[in-house]
């Protein structure tokens, strides 16, 4: 492990009295607390990170935040392997363990960097141009191999081992930023006394001024924005939340932000690694500050090459100095603070700036030893892996250096204000976007509005709390005490898109460095008619890198205003979409991730049916026992058995699935009669009635039962699929149709837990169990609804058949489920009572020729399944007038019919379709498809039910099953749906 | 200029400074025989074939903005043809085939790739859907197989096949010669073939209205002057209603907003197009790295190019629930297209009760895979005034019959579909 | 994006559920409409750029259907209120 050769023997933020280790590609290096990977790194001479998108090539550190697009690194192993991530933005931890990526076999010697040299024919947009020769060659070979060398870092497929969690919070102000300007806004806004959320991503406070040799109230502005915090910490409506990235806004002044609460910890912390918030507030401030432009020059990729403001952050934050020959390349005054700074550290410090001495304020700041070029720009770099030396034109001078600080000028951070639709406006002031108009619930401070000197950042910031706490209604009380930072010379800019052609090689300029969109391309896509910004980002790919072209859009719009000689306000503008920096899905999702990722809903038996052996099916968000296999059963024997025992003797099925409905008012029979195709209101009470409703189209919505409880008490019961989809349109139906109506109504779905008994033994087994209800022939027929207890519990039972049996439905509040259904399996024990699950369920209403869902599929007319009879043509109801059209009532609709195979032995699937030849293909060649087919035990056969075009015209046809994806064929007879006790004997008698 | 490797060598030579213009940029003439309103994906399609199929030529596409800015450039690149309903397996399975062929009758390579796209289910009554499907499509003549849970995780080993899932895959339906396409490069490969055939491309040209007499259209307003023409057609995915409504149409359409999202870059993870069957999640890795998929509409009529943050919730609790790899993954973006939604859940292709305007739209998630078949079908109808026999059941009559094609079974709620 | 329930105040769009245009009700006498009318009111819609009126059903709340005025460009809602007509005339 070496010296850190690059830090500094005093200065920084940084804990020099820690010595911490991580390593890099394997190699290990030491750190201080308080460092980046990328300061880090730096510190340790190492400016080689990583290797471009598409051509490979090498690449440095060129910033020192979340917009890096050169210096992504792959954290962690196995399920914590995190590619793609900025190592300005990794804090370095003892034992962090990073790798670099996109090369092969190493970093300093990529294969691909191949790509680099065939760079004339790899121009913007190539690729529509070729691979179209042979087809085959698209898809086998030139395909597979673009996939491969493009991407950036790899993801392990392995689980997260880590934890996640969300939150949501409240406030009257969010201050997004805890820069000067943030600070200062924060603190008017809560002495005003609303609540104020205070966001940053960095962990400390103080924005730039953490990265600044300047001072604000004679301390060090990382000490006076410390001082701050500690102040605003202690009020009680502020709230800050550091390391945390708003990464978008949505409507209704909603934001999105992850906190990466132990990402800077060794991985056995036991926090969550990171929070995904939801935010809720009234007023933004957007104080979050700008972001540094690339000036554009052949060469301008190469590692040693970055951003002036970053060079002046790894000074004076991190204690690091990137290089000791500086070459400092500006189009502005700001980076005369990066020339001061660095040589101050002790680097020899060389200025060129574009720009005439004249135009420039800045020069007093500089000590004599920084020697400047004025109308002057770098036109050539020279080394591959690290620059060594560049040349200037139009001079021609030649400076030998380690270090390349480029500006060109500042991008105000507009995202938060643009995510909502508002536009950004192009400036000339200060060659820039900046947003004009933000609305009434957004507002801008300092760099984030185009404001770059240090004591205006602070009244604006100051101007902006306060102006949000009014919006809020609060006024502010005394005066503001504004801080007073060092003055400095004004920040003037003259535009530099591009160091001019004829003086630097298009090819080489690099407009989005991790893209490799150059010059070049910009102009072979205006020479091809992709002028427009918009077409030339898309056919070149410039800004579509992970840092989203923070870094070059700019540049890119200045390129092509002056390719087309048109002033940047009529080029385009750049349009900002969530996310302000990515983000990972694990904290979005926080806990909605495995089992809790749309909680599995059981009833209230459920925990019987685990110790009874059941294997579950889901339905929609349910757990349901699908059939209880006993020793040595497979799933047909288990289900097999489970039907005989209803058939011949009693069986139960937990139905608490079922959506339940009470109604209560004079009206509600009217109302159910609107609602169902049958009538409800004239039936007697404690009866119950089979009815099917329609949505509005006319197509069958749901079916169910109804039975009335009391003269203006109903009691539904729906589909488990559509429980809270016809509690929906029941609550439309009345408050938007029928206002009128008395009637009353909720859901009860949780309320009752439910359950089917059925087969010959019924009776006898629920009269052992029930008190206070006679459940004689006479006394409770088929359809009869009653009440009493079992064991205590209350239960309301209703003589209702699916099965086809002698059955009773049993609904008893969901806290005794378990015990009534226990009360009954004993009463039952002596008759061999069986559990039995969806399946033998199923079996038993297709022999019964009972629709269920796979009928009711939402294609279907009541006519379609064999029920148009039921349509009352007395009165009106939700469908009927559009299930009359002539579509609906033709010949060739898909009818419900039975099936079975001409041999007696042989198979078929729900899923294959009805054709009367094998082996055809065509768009009629279907005429139907079977949408539910069982082994019979009843008919010791395989039975099935279709939708079959024209259907009820030909029973006794015979027609091939097939299914193709099965390579299966079979001979079936269409005959009636109904295959079992046709005439109701059974569940009557 | 025709486009080859011999073609890109030769002026690497010159540095690239000799590529012509991909299309012209004229002025409006003042009349044409046919003007297309909308200068996307199906209406530069429309023109293609116009010329190519018909021998049309005279033709202005006129676009609002810049060419292929609406929901060409804005979808997750998807193209299968394995629907339910035989209308529209039958379209989708031209398009398909289309597809096959683009990029060679384009000289312009859309890099279709045919990764295959698998939709996973996750119960027995999604698993004999499926089947129903499956088989709907090979008695159609249009490729399926069925896979078991093996199969899908070998397929597609990032999605966690594992019993203990929430929602457990027990297997899959593949459609092998589905895949993506890169969809930019269709409006430019559209855009130039039609210029090549003498179509005039005209960008920054919005309709704002018809010119009607005696029920018949007699050409267009726009902001560059008017128009004349003896046919209009409108195709104008994201502002049907709108543009209709100028013609004096009402029509069975809602506009909603559906989040694309797109990730950082990675090497390859998923090589095929999946769909899941759980939560309305569809997924595929683009050629530069990038997983692109899609959520749920936000669900409410929108004209705003952006959605709202319960349905990014929502999209990345479905990604690490079905793709647990994905959780230290990062999402870089996310935007909104506006899907104009039938009431049926299909597309509308129609003449109009004003005498020599038609009608195109109505797309709802399928427009970027229907474009060439679209622009087919709708070329085969502006230029002959019937329909195309394959898009015969696109008509606006469907919804006074009833015969109404609705693939999801949710009837009119277009936001359901 | 946030909806002002009447009842429940300010709340966020993942308690409520869409229910489509509100600007055309339901035919008063089924059995005199024509079919040209069903069709209409069941499947055309203005579907405008701008404000529009829509059913909104506060699922995850009170439960109430809400008529709300919102525009689809913005998504800014300029009225909401109760979709069952009140006592006394007044919608909310």
């Amino acid at each position: 492990m070496s010296r850190q050769t690059n830090r500094l023997p005093e200065g920084g933020l940084v804990d020099r009295t820690q010595v911490i280790s991580f390593t890099f590609d394997g190699r290990k290096f030491k750190a201080h607390p308080g460092d980046t990977l990328a300061s880090a790194l730096l510190a340790n001479g190492i400016h080689l990170t990583g290797r471009s998108f598409k051509y490979h090539r090498p690449r440095g550190i060129y910033t020192a935040g979340a917009e890096e697009p050169n210096a992504l690194v792959t954290l962690g192993n196995g399920g914590r392997t995190e590619p793609n991530t900025p190592a300005t933005m990794v804090e370095v931890y003892d034992g962090l363990k990073a790798r670099s990526q996109n090369r092969w076999p190493s970093l300093k010697f990529d294969l691909l960097s191949v790509n680099s040299l065939l760079k004339p024919f790899f121009p913007a947009g190539f690729y529509y141009k070729t691979f179209m020769w042979p087809r085959s060659f698209w898809y086998r070979l030139y395909e597979p191999m673009i996939r491969r060398a493009a991407g950036l870092g790899t993801l392990a497929n392995e689980s997260d081992p880590d934890r996640y969690e969300t939150a949501h919070t409240q406030c009257d102000v969010l201050v997004v930023g805890a820069g000067p300007a943030g600070l200062m806004a924060t603190r008017e806004a809560a002495r005003a006394g609303v609540n104020v959320l205070l966001v940053d991503e960095q962990p400390l406070p103080g924005g730039h001024l953490t990265g600044e040799a300047d001072k604000v109230d004679g301390k060090s502005g990382a000490a006076w924005a410390a001082g701050m915090a500690d102040e605003l910490r202690a009020m009680e409506n502020v709230c800050i939340l550091s390391r945390t990235t708003v990464y978008g806004r949505y409507d209704g002044m909603t934001f999105g932000a992850v906190e990466r609460v132990g990402d800077h910890l060794s991985p056995d912390s036991a926090l969550p690694r990171q929070r995904g918030w939801t935010i809720q507030t009234r007023q933004l401030i957007n104080a979050a500050g700008a972001i540094e432009r690339p000036l554009v020059f052949a060469g301008n990729d190469r590692p040693g090459v970055m951003l002036a403001g970053a060079a002046r952050v790894y000074v004076n934050r991190y204690g690091v100095l990137p290089g000791r020959n500086v070459v400092v390349f500006t189009n502005n005054d700001d980076a005369y603070r990066t020339a001061r700074d660095l040589s101050q550290a002790g680097a020899n410090v060389t200025l060129v700036d574009s720009r005439a001495k004249e135009k420039v304020h800045s020069r007093g700041v500089l000590p004599a030893s920084v020697e400047m070029h004025f109308e002057q720009y770098i036109s050539k770099v020279k080394g591959r892996s690290h620059v060594g030396r560049v040349t200037l034109a139009p001079s021609g001078t030649e400076i030998a250096c380690d270090l390349v600080c480029v500006s060109g000028g500042w991008t105000p951070s507009l995202h938060l204000l643009s995510h909502v639709g508002h536009r950004p406006e192009w400036d000339e002031a200060s060659t820039s976007f900046v947003m004009k108009e933000p609305g009434d619930e957004a507002r801008a401070a300092g760099g984030a509005a185009a404001t770059f000197d240090l004591n205006e950042t602070l009244r604006e910031g100051s101007k902006a709390g306060k102006a949000a706490a009014e919006a809020c209604g609060h006024g502010i009380p005394g005066k503001t005490n504004l801080p007073k930072a060092d003055d400095l010379p004004a920040y003037h800019i003259e535009p530099l898109w591009r160091v001019p052609s004829a003086m630097s090689r298009a090819d080489g300029s690099f407009v989005d460095l991790q893209n490799d969109v150059t010059v070049a391309d910009l102009e072979l896509a205006t020479r091809e008619g992709f002028g427009h910004a918009e077409h030339a980002k898309r056919y070149t790919t410039l800004g579509m890198a992970t840092d989203q072209g923070k870094l070059a859009n700019v540049n890119a719009l200045g390129i092509l205003s002056q390719l087309q000689g048109r002033p940047i306000s009529e080029t385009g503008t750049t349009t900002f979409r969530p996310l302000t920096a990515p983000a990972a899905f694990g904290a979005i999702a926080g806990q909605a991730r495995g089992s809790a990722f749309r909680p599995i809903r059981r009833s209230a038996m459920h925990l019987w049916h685990e110790n009874h052996g059941a294997v579950f099916t889901q339905a929609g968000l349910w757990l349901r026992p699908y059939f209880y296999p006993r020793e040595d059963e497979d799933f047909a024997a288990a289900v097999k058995r489970e039907v005989l025992a209803v058939r011949s003797s009693i069986g139960m099925v937990d139905v608490s699935t079922l959506g339940k409905i009470e109604l209560k008012g004079p009206d509600a029979g009217n109302f159910l009669d609107r609602l169902y195709i049958n009538a409800f209101s004239k039936m007697k009470v404690h009866r119950a009635r089979y009815g099917v409703m329609l949505r509005e189209d006319g197509m069958v919505f749901d079916d169910g039962t109804v039975s009335r409880l009391g003269e203006s008490h109903y009691f539904i019961t729906v589909t488990t699929a559509n429980a809270s989809a016809v509690m929906q349109h029941m609550e439309f139906c009345h408050q938007v149709h029928w206002p009128h109506l008395d009637v009353q109504f909720c859901t009860v779905s949780e309320t009752w837990a439910a359950m089917a008994v059925a087969g010959p033994k019924a009776r006898d087994v629920l009269a052992r169990a029930v008190n206070g209800l006679h459940l004689e022939n006479h006394a409770f027929p088929f359809m009869a609804v009653g009440e009493g207890t079992i064991g205590g519990a209350p239960v309301r039972v209703f003589r209702i058949s699916f099965s086809g049996e002698l059955a009773y439905e049993v609904y008893t509040p969901a806290g005794y489920g378990a015990d009534v259904w226990e009360a009954i399996m004993a009463a039952g024990e002596s008759d061999g009572i069986t559990a039995y699950g969806t399946e033998a369920m199923t079996v038993m209403r297709t022999e019964k020729g009972h629709v269920a869902g796979p009928e009711l599929d939402g294609r279907t007319t009541a006519a379609d399944l064999g029920l148009g009879g039921m349509m009352s043509v007395r009165k009106n109801f939700i469908g009927r007038w559009m299930a009359s059209r002539s579509g609906l009532e033709g010949q060739d609709r898909l009818q419900l019919v039975g099936l079975k195979p001409v041999r007696s032995d042989e198979t078929f699937r729900m899923g294959a379709h009805l054709v009367k030849d094998i082996g055809v293909t065509g768009v009629d060649v279907s005429h139907g498809h079977i949408s539910t087919s069982v082994y019979s035990p009843t008919c010791d056969h395989f039975i099935g039910l279709a939708m079959l075009r024209n259907g009820r015209e030909r029973h006794g046809e015979t027609l091939q099953v097939v299914s193709p994806l099965h390579d299966e064929s079979v001979s079936v007879e269409v005959v009636g749906p109904v295959f079992s006790d046709p005439d109701g004997e059974k569940m009557r008698g | 200029m025709r486009y080859s490797l011999g073609s890109i060598i030769r002026n690497a030579a010159t540095g690239h400074k000799h590529w012509p213009k991909q299309w012209r940029e004229p002025e409006p003439k003042k009349a044409y025989d046919i003007v297309l309103v909308g200068g996307g994906g199906h209406g530069l399609a429309t023109a293609y074939y116009l010329a190519r199929n018909h021998g049309l030529t005279n033709i202005a596409v006129l676009e609002k903005g810049y060419l292929g800015n609406g929901n060409i450039g804005r979808n997750t690149t998807i193209v299968r043809s394995n629907y339910l309903c035989p209308e529209n397996s039958q379209f989708y399975e031209h398009s398909l085939k289309l597809w096959e062929g683009l990029s060679r009758d384009l000289n312009y390579n859309v890099m279709l790739s045919q990764r295959g796209a698998l939709v996973v289910f996750h119960t027995p009554a999604q698993r004999d859907a499926a089947i129903r499907r499956g088989n709907a499509l090979r008695l159609n003549g249009v490729d399926a197989v069925l896979l078991d849970t093996a199969g899908v995780k070998k397929l597609a080993p990032a999605i966690d096949c594992s019993p203990t899932a929430r929602f457990p895959v027990l297997g899959g339906m593949l459609q092998p010669r589905g895949g993506s396409v890169r969809h930019d490069a269709v409006a430019w490969g559209f855009a130039r073939g039609a210029d090549a055939h003498g179509v005039d491309i005209i960008q920054n040209c919005e309709v704002t209205g018809f010119r009607i007499e005696k029920d018949r259209v007699r050409g267009v307003e726009t902001s560059r002057g008017s128009i004349a023409a003896k046919k209009v057609g409108i195709v104008v995915a994201g502002r049907s209603s709108l543009v209709g409504q100028m013609a004096g149409l009402r029509l069975p359409i809602e506009s909603h907003v559906l989040q694309c999202f797109v990730t950082e870059a990675i090497k390859p993870v998923l090589d095929t197009v999946v769909s899941f069957g759980a939560a309305h999640f569809s997924i595929v890795q683009s050629d530069k790295g990038g997983l692109v998929f899609n959520g749920d509409l936000d669900g409410y009529n929108s004209y705003a190019q952006r959605g709202n943050m319960a349905v990014v919730e929502n999209v990345a609790a479905s990604a690490v629930s079905f793709m647990p790899c994905m959780s230290r993954l990062r999402l870089l973006r996310h935007w909104g297209g506006i899907n104009d939604m039938t009431m049926d859940g299909s597309p509308i292709i129609t003449k109009t009760p004003v005498k020599g305007l038609f009608f195109n739209g109505g797309w709802c998630y399928g427009g970027f895979k229907a474009t060439p078949a679209s622009g087919w079908t709708y070329a085969h109808l502006i230029a002959n005034g019937e329909p195309h026999p394959l898009a015969s059941s696109y008509l606006l009559e469907r919804f006074e019959t009833g015969l109404v094609i609705n693939e999801s079974g949710t009837g009119p709620l277009p936001g359901t579909h | 994006m946030r909806i002002p329930c009447p009842w429940c105040g300010d709340r966020p769009l993942s308690e409520f559920t869409y229910g489509g245009d509100a600007s055309k009700a339901r035919p008063k006498n089924p059995e005199k409409a024509s079919p040209e009318e069903w069709v209409d009111y069941v499947y055309l819609r203005d579907n405008p750029a701008g404000k529009h009126t829509e059913y909104w059903h506060h699922s995850g709340g009170c439960r109430s259907w809400l008529m709300v005025t919102r525009d689809t460009r913005s998504h800014e809602i300029s009225r909401a209120v109760l979709a069952k007509p009140q006592p006394g005339g007044a919608t909310s």
